[in-house]
């Protein structure tokens, strides 16, 4: 929960120094290359002001309906506010792929029916959106802020129905972390790795590393199937489940290593790699030490 | 005094020890790095002793099931077998338990480890030559042993990584037509697992495998004071004579030392890297396989060898299951372990060379032995390699698909290119060697001569360096001559043809009369 917390806290912070660089860095220069550019408009110039727009009256909205009290209607309201948000960014950032109406084109999948879930993980995680086709979707900084990424999954989540962003007390109290590792042994390290290390996949895709991934995304991936991962359904993992392999991947990243440095948790090969080049290197060394002192 | 008179005398008159002790104390023992590879060895296998002796107090070579009630929480309430749960517990429960696990194993891969680096000195300085190929022989053996060791070892806790290593055993023997499926039964007490493969891997483990070991090891050591030791060429050392330190009192104290320098680095590692986590590992359970499953290094190849082959090599023929994805590997590994070991017999029927050798031969100027060896070494390589093949593909962004292609062409062109490089390499330092030895070192110093030439003075080279450069063998083809008969036999061909394959490229030393001659050509 706390590691939760500090996420969106961060998300924030590197937000608000992104904004202050923009201000601070128009120097003289700047304004010299923005001269020569006369007449084009900036490329995102037109995202910014549909930024701009829809931040204005969202913020001026919520100043006048603070003092109001909340009703279903006003909610009916916030969500359409926010669908349409997400529609805006939506077209402004994954329509070339995913299609004006995330209907689905050549380069990129329906979105019909992936739910507010799929794209909270995608999004939320930095794979989306994509910087370039590859074998796989690739993790990098986050793009959006949790606003922002709250308004695409509404609006996702509005064309049609799908599994929801799971509320953070499906994975919070009390777990069983024996449950959770014969769980995670039996359902995942064949691909992740029985350290949650990661491991290659066919054609150049591979299974990520789950150190450091937040509760929420976990659950989300196990609901939703990303890339090449299967869904693991409720019929299959029941909630209490997926919390026990939530509890047990965060029990493995936060005790520290039994018996020293794990070495990458890579298994056999880096233990004999680091025998021969360290363990066999110092020896080897010593050997020619002891060698050159006879002469 | 005294007293060490009266006790010297007391033992000697009750055992002799006095003419052993007078031959092993004056044993001598040439200085150099590489000759002190086999006592890495032998050094680190007296830790595996100690440490083994260790776990054997605490651990519980039994498949019977048990729930898990020790200190790791994870794990705690687990049902899993008491190998597993005991092996728990020497690294949670029992003081000193982990260090000692992780002694041991670290120390096996050491031990492996620098067999195969003795082995490497070994074959490129030509030391297994008359007299010393049955001792080769021997040494092969005991490195076969060490692996039987390490994998034993590995099975032992019965985790889930020791499982699937004993699982891909099945396999390979379930691979065999006929027999295969008996083999299996026979090991694992019917159907893989079975409870019974855990306490008889135990026995071999710490009984017959360290048995025979140790008198293998007793015999190398035997026949290597017998036979003396090698050592390079240099002014004083000769075939007759051995130049060096007696082992009383200089090499047996630097020996001493440098096995607690040994012990020390294994147990530095010990402390701060982890080594086999079996906790995380969880306990053995035939359906998962975790991603990145590989035996320990010296197993590698074998894996390697299983990953490289193509699909569609299992079909059934007359009722019959023919599994060549698994024969045809597991021959080429046999096939190149069997001629590892015949290899001193092999090249002494090809040069047909029947004197003793003690000076270990350069690798530059035996060029076809040491390019026989590169391809070698670049084939054990690739096999290795192939057993990372998965994470070679995920550390280095790469397909797996791409990774098995290129590994599956280098396992053959990589020999190939290994041995022509390497011979075209010796060769070239052979030259730049006979090239120093006739005309000395380029100093650097160009001088203009009267006549307006122009030349650069070469430095010559000390007597002790010349030496070195231009004392070794220089072996000639065969020449195919008829036997008492008269017949020239097939046998003799191919000897013939061997030998010119071996010789026909070929720098000799320097001669007297040409380095008397010098540079006044």
């Amino acid at each position: 929960m706390s590691a939760q917390r500090g996420g969106i806290h961060h998300n924030r912070s590197s937000l608000k120094e992104r904004e202050d660089h923009s201000t601070m860095g128009i120097d003289s220069t700047t304004k010299d290359r923005r001269r020569t550019r006369a007449g084009r408009r900036h490329p995102l110039a037109s995202v910014a002001l549909i930024l701009a727009g829809l931040v204005t009256t969202g913020g001026a909205y919520a100043l006048f309906t603070s003092t109001a009290t909340a009703g279903t209607a006003n909610t009916a309201i916030v969500q359409q506010q926010l669908v349409e948000e997400g529609e805006a960014l939506f077209a402004a950032n994954c329509a070339s792929c995913h299609g004006a109406n995330a209907e689905g084109t050549g380069e990129g999948v329906s979105l019909h029916g992936v739910g507010a879930a799929a794209v909270d993980f995608q999004v939320g995680t930095g794979r989306m959106p994509m910087a370039a086709q590859g074998p796989q979707a690739e993790q990098k900084p986050v793009q959006f802020t949790e606003e922002q990424i709250d308004a695409l999954a509404a609006y996702v989540a509005s064309l049609a129905p799908g599994p929801e962003v799971p509320d953070e007390s499906l994975f919070e109290g009390e777990a069983d972390l024996a449950n959770g590792g014969e769980l995670f042994r039996i359902n995942c390290a064949m691909c992740h790795n029985v350290a949650g290390a990661g491991g290659a996949l066919t054609e150049g895709k591979w299974a990520p590393a789950l150190m450091g991934v937040e509760p929420k995304h976990i659950y989300e991936a196990m609901i939703t199937g990303p890339q090449n991962m299967p869904v693991f359904n409720d019929l299959n993992l029941s909630p209490e489940d997926k919390a026990d392999i939530i509890a047990y991947l965060k029990y493995m990243e936060e005790t520290p290593n039994v018996g020293g440095f794990g070495l990458g948790s890579l298994g056999p090969v880096s233990e004999g790699l680091f025998m021969w080049i360290f363990g066999l290197g110092a020896v080897v060394g010593v050997t020619v030490w002891i060698a050159a002192r006879a002469n | 005094m005294r007293f060490t008179n009266a006790a010297a005398s007391y033992i000697d008159e009750r055992t002799s020890i006095s003419g052993a002790v007078r031959e092993l104390g004056r044993k001598i023992f040439p200085d150099h790095w590489s000759f002190m590879l086999g006592e890495v060895a032998l050094y680190s296998f007296v830790v595996i002793l100690i440490s083994g002796t260790f776990l054997t107090f605490f651990f519980d070579p039994s498949m019977s099931h048990v729930h898990y009630e020790g200190s790791y929480a994870p794990l705690r309430g687990i049902e899993m077998s008491a190998a597993m749960a005991s092996t728990l517990d020497i690294s949670f429960d029992i003081r000193g338990g982990l260090l000692m696990r992780q002694v041991h194993h670290w120390a096996a891969l050491l031990f492996v480890a620098s067999i195969g680096l003795h082995m490497l000195r070994v074959f490129f300085t030509g030391a297994f030559r008359k007299p010393r190929e049955i001792n080769w022989v021997i040494g092969f053996v005991l490195f076969i042993l060490a692996m039987a060791e390490g994998f034993t070892g590995y099975s032992l806790p019965d985790d889930l990584l020791s499982g699937n290593g004993l699982r891909i055993i099945d396999g390979m023997l379930k691979g065999f037509p006929i027999v295969g499926t008996w083999i299996s039964y026979l090991l694992f007490g019917g159907e893989f697992p079975g409870l019974v493969v855990i306490p008889r891997l135990f026995v071999l483990h710490i009984m017959l495998l360290p048995a025979i070991l140790i008198a293998a090891l007793g015999l190398h050591l035997l026949l290597m004071v017998i036979n003396k030791h090698t050592q390079f060429a240099g002014p004083g050392r000769t075939n007759e004579n051995v130049v060096g330190v007696p082992v009383m009192p200089v090499f047996a104290a630097k020996a001493g030392g440098f096995f607690f320098v040994v012990f020390g680095v294994l147990v530095l590692i010990a402390s701060f890297f982890q080594i086999n986590p079996i906790w995380n590992y969880g306990p053995y359970d035939p359906s998962p396989v975790s991603a990145g499953t590989q035996p320990d290094w010296y197993i590698g190849f074998a894996d390697g060898a299983l990953r490289l082959v193509p699909p569609g090599w299992e079909f059934v023929l007359w009722g019959w299951t023919f599994s060549f994805n698994i024969l045809v590997p597991v021959a080429i590994l046999g096939l190149f372990i069997v001629i590892v070991a015949i290899y001193p017999f092999i090249e002494a029927w090809v040069t047909g060379d029947k004197r003793e050798h003690h000076i270990a031969e350069r690798p530059r100027n035996a060029p076809t032995r040491t390019a026989i060896g590169a391809a070698g070494v670049t084939f054990y390589a690739v096999l290795w390699a192939a057993a990372s093949s998965d994470l070679m593909a995920t550390h280095f962004r790469l397909s797996i698909e791409g990774v098995i292609h290129t590994l599956q062409a280098l396992l053959f062109l990589g020999p190939l290119i290994a041995f022509l490089v390497t011979k075209r390499v010796c060769l070239a330092l052979q030259k730049k060697d006979r090239e120093i030895a006739l005309h000395g070192y380029e100093s650097g110093r160009i001088v203009r001569l009267p006549g307006g030439e122009y030349v650069e003075v070469h430095q010559p080279v000390s007597e002790y360096e010349r030496w070195r450069l231009v004392s070794y063998e220089d072996y000639a083809p065969l020449m195919i001559r008829p036997n008492d008969q008269g017949r020239i036999t097939l046998g003799m061909r191919m000897r013939a043809a061997l030998s010119r394959w071996f010789f026909e490229d070929r720098i000799s030393p320097a001669t007297k009369g040409e380095l008397e001659q010098g540079g006044h050509h």
